[in-house]
């Protein structure tokens, strides 16, 4: 089985050990995985500012990029949603018949990582090695928007997490917006720091050693915030990290 | 005031961030366990949603049926292209009656056109009679809510308000306050010589206007003087009763969490020879102002809204700003479409930027209207008409040219992560940094870890 990474943008320029644990699960789940090199970014940045053009030309070059794979993989239930959802439905909506379909395609075969790991190889014994990478402490998780509301991740990430014996402590309004939705983090600062306060508290209310999440915009959005008002002990991971045993 | 400035101040008030915690109890978790008493919520959501865009698709079908409904049972018609002329049409029906004073129920499309401010400069005295609407017009401050216009307002601040306005002792019991609104409010409900209402839907096969309340003002306004106007929107029309009674399961639910309201006035024509009660004159404004120009526009399903409230009252902006910031008439991800798309993109500044997509305003919204697509549509609109600030668009460009270029993204990346890197010190966090003050002015940047995925990807692929 071929599995195409798309390591996100982010992950790739802030924090490669995301890509680097995405990869370890895929692999130790027997995937071949191929990271195609010219891979930049979905396009989500540009769409949600309103500069049509330049996401559509990222999407095509999202399309080319993965052509071959029998599935794409990505640690992200915001860019998954740009691609599985935003491409087809709208971007590409009105196109020619053939690449509507194409971005079909690519649709049906695109996977958020939990997601993956869940449905698409059925993880349900999970390896030994697997196993014992669960992290020492109590967690809770946040629900990123575009995951839980465009591609309906909720239950993937806590199974896994569950089953490689980590303690979840849920926490109040895990479902809502942490703040950051890309550009409005730093457009409208001051509401999205707001957004992110209550967040930190509701985190903090569980007493939870690390929140953890699945895309890393809102964990970079969550631990911004955690770091500013002097809490350097709450640690923030992606659920990759956690279950690779790669929480550093 | 800009919507980013307004919401500065806001984020400050310490009575507004308690008013806005205190309403989510009813908005959101009341909301919430009303919908799930309904098992088929999602297909009834389904069906309403194609309904109204029936609806919008054959607007002037439906329209004329009404107004030959309207008409039959005795009522008067009048179609009002714009807000002024909305007015002009109201200030008429009061000068030809001698109509010094007037009762008004809830109306938001009043509120759009401004018509208080109308009736008052042509000499008419205008009383508010929906509680929330009565303290806001003794306060002098527009609705920041379109449910719960008050919403922002303390018990404390009303209570003020009575004692300034009422001359009476103070009050500290909800209840005693309302009791005294409504003592003072009867005697002008009697001799009130014209009564204007909104009307949550119009009714096409049977010419009815009809309004759903908690507070029975509205049967007061529309039943005891001897003049009833109604204003509204075009686009509340609906085709039957059978579709009233659909749309009747999702609106209260969604608005206040209730089951049903407790007032649901069906108002059909003027009073008839036999009977004793009803007005002697019933006319009806159906105001435009707008709405036709997105008819069969990219912008057409918001046109289904129903003016329940539900994402402005899940949307995470607007629960931390409250309504007032939007700046206009409709707050929340409506107002950040509707006050654009009424009032020109070209003064719509921040509003359709304000919102993180969450997407929470779609999954309540009762109609199904997708309000983040809309949004990003008027995005669309404002990045093709350079009407964003010349950074933002020069930003997105650079962004658009690197991402494009996959070699020379990946050297700016490479530079860029140890830059980053390199700021971030020991304790591997951003303080400060030009262009994204933004969100350093309230968070820190975590700090990349110095080199990029793919490179040390590259480099494991050759070892």
């Amino acid at each position: 089985m071929k599995v195409g990474l798309f390591v996100t943008c982010l992950v790739d320029l802030v924090r490669p050990n995301i890509g680097f644990a995405t990869l370890k699960l895929l692999e130790d789940a027997g995937c071949e995985v191929i990271v195609p090199a010219t891979q930049t970014c979905c396009g989500q940045p540009g769409y949600n500012s309103g500069a049509r053009e330049i996401s559509q030309r990222l999407a095509r070059k999202v399309l080319a990029e993965f052509k071959d794979c029998d599935y794409v993989v990505a640690p992200s239930g915001s860019c998954s949603g740009q691609v599985k959802i935003h491409y087809v439905q709208d971007l590409f909506r009105n196109a020619a018949e053939s690449e509507r379909i194409e971005f079909e395609k690519l649709s049906a075969k695109w996977f958020e990582l939990s997601d993956f790991l869940v449905n698409v190889l059925k993880l349900t014994v999970l390896s030994s090695e697997f196993a014992a990478a669960s992290f020492p402490g109590s967690i809770t998780y946040h629900d990123s928007c575009a995951g839980l509301r465009e591609i309906n991740i909720k239950h993937q990430p806590r199974k896994l997490l569950a089953r490689s014996g980590c303690n979840l402590i849920e926490m109040n309004d895990a479902e809502k917006c942490c703040g950051f939705g890309g550009t409005f983090s730093i457009k409208l600062g001051e509401i999205s720091t707001r957004m992110a306060d209550n967040k930190c508290v509701n985190i903090a209310v569980t007493g939870a050693d690390a929140v953890i999440g699945g895309d890393l915009g809102c964990l970079m959005n969550i631990e911004g915030r955690l770091r500013r008002t002097g809490d350097a002990k709450t640690q923030v991971y992606h659920f990759a990290e956690v279950l690779a045993g790669m929480a550093k | 005031m800009f919507f980013k400035q307004t919401a500065s101040v806001k984020l400050n008030d310490a009575v507004l961030q308690k008013a806005l915690k205190n309403a989510k109890g009813k908005f959101v978790d009341g909301r919430a366990a009303s919908v799930a008493t309904i098992d088929n919520w999602e297909a009834i959501r389904t069906h309403a949603a194609a309904l109204r865009d029936r609806v919008i698709d054959s607007l002037d079908a439906y329209l004329i049926e009404f107004e030959q409904k309207a008409v039959s049972r005795g009522a008067v018609v009048h179609w009002a292209e714009t807000a002024d002329e909305a007015n002009a049409i109201i200030v008429k029906i009061a000068r030809d009656n001698s109509v010094k004073t007037v009762t008004k129920s809830k109306s938001m499309v009043s509120e759009e056109v401004a018509l208080n401010d109308a009736l008052e400069a042509a000499g008419v005295t205008v009383l508010e009679t929906d509680l929330g609407e009565y303290i806001l017009q003794l306060a002098k401050e527009p609705p920041s809510h379109i449910v719960a216009p008050a919403v922002h307002k303390s018990k404390e601040q009303v209570a003020q308000l009575f004692v300034d306005h009422h001359h009476t002792p103070r009050l500290t019991d909800i209840a005693a306050m309302t009791r005294e609104a409504r003592e003072v409010l009867r005697s002008h409900f009697l001799a009130a010589d014209m009564g204007i209402s909104g009307a949550n839907f119009v009714i096409a096969e049977t010419g009815t206007t009809l309004t759903v309340t908690n507070e029975g003002n509205a049967d007061m306004v529309t039943t005891i003087p001897r003049i009833h106007c109604v204003i509204t929107g075009i686009e509340k029309v609906i085709p039957t009763l059978d579709d009233f009674a659909t749309l009747m399961r999702l609106l209260p639910r969604s608005a206040i969490g209730q089951s049903i309201t407790n007032y649901l006035t069906l108002t059909t024509g003027i009073k008839a020879a036999d009977e004793q009660e009803g007005p002697e004159q019933m006319h009806i404004v159906l105001v435009d102002a707008g709405r036709t120009k997105l008819v069969g526009s990219e912008m057409s399903e918001m046109l289904r809204c129903i003016r329940c409230g539900a994402c402005m009252n899940h949307c995470p902006v607007y629960q931390n700003v409250g309504g007032h910031a939007y700046g206009w008439v409709y707050p929340g991800p409506m107002g950040s479409v509707l006050t654009p798309v009424y009032k020109g993109i070209e003064d719509a500044g921040d509003l359709p930027n304000a919102s993180t997509f969450c997407g929470e305003c779609q999954v309540v919204c009762p109609v199904k209207i997708p309000l983040p697509d809309l949004m990003r549509k008027l995005r669309e609109q404002q990045f093709d008409m350079k009407l964003r600030p010349a950074s933002e668009r020069w930003a997105i460009k650079v962004w658009g040219f690197f991402v494009s270029r996959p070699a020379l993204y990946a050297l700016a990346a490479r530079i860029g992560a140890r830059f980053a890197a390199w700021i971030g010190g020991r304790d591997r966090l951003i303080h400060t940094l030009p262009g994204i003050d933004g969100w350093t002015s309230g968070r820190d940047m975590p700090a990349p870890e110095g080199k990029t995925f793919r490179e040390l990807y590259a480099a494991r692929q050759i070892k």
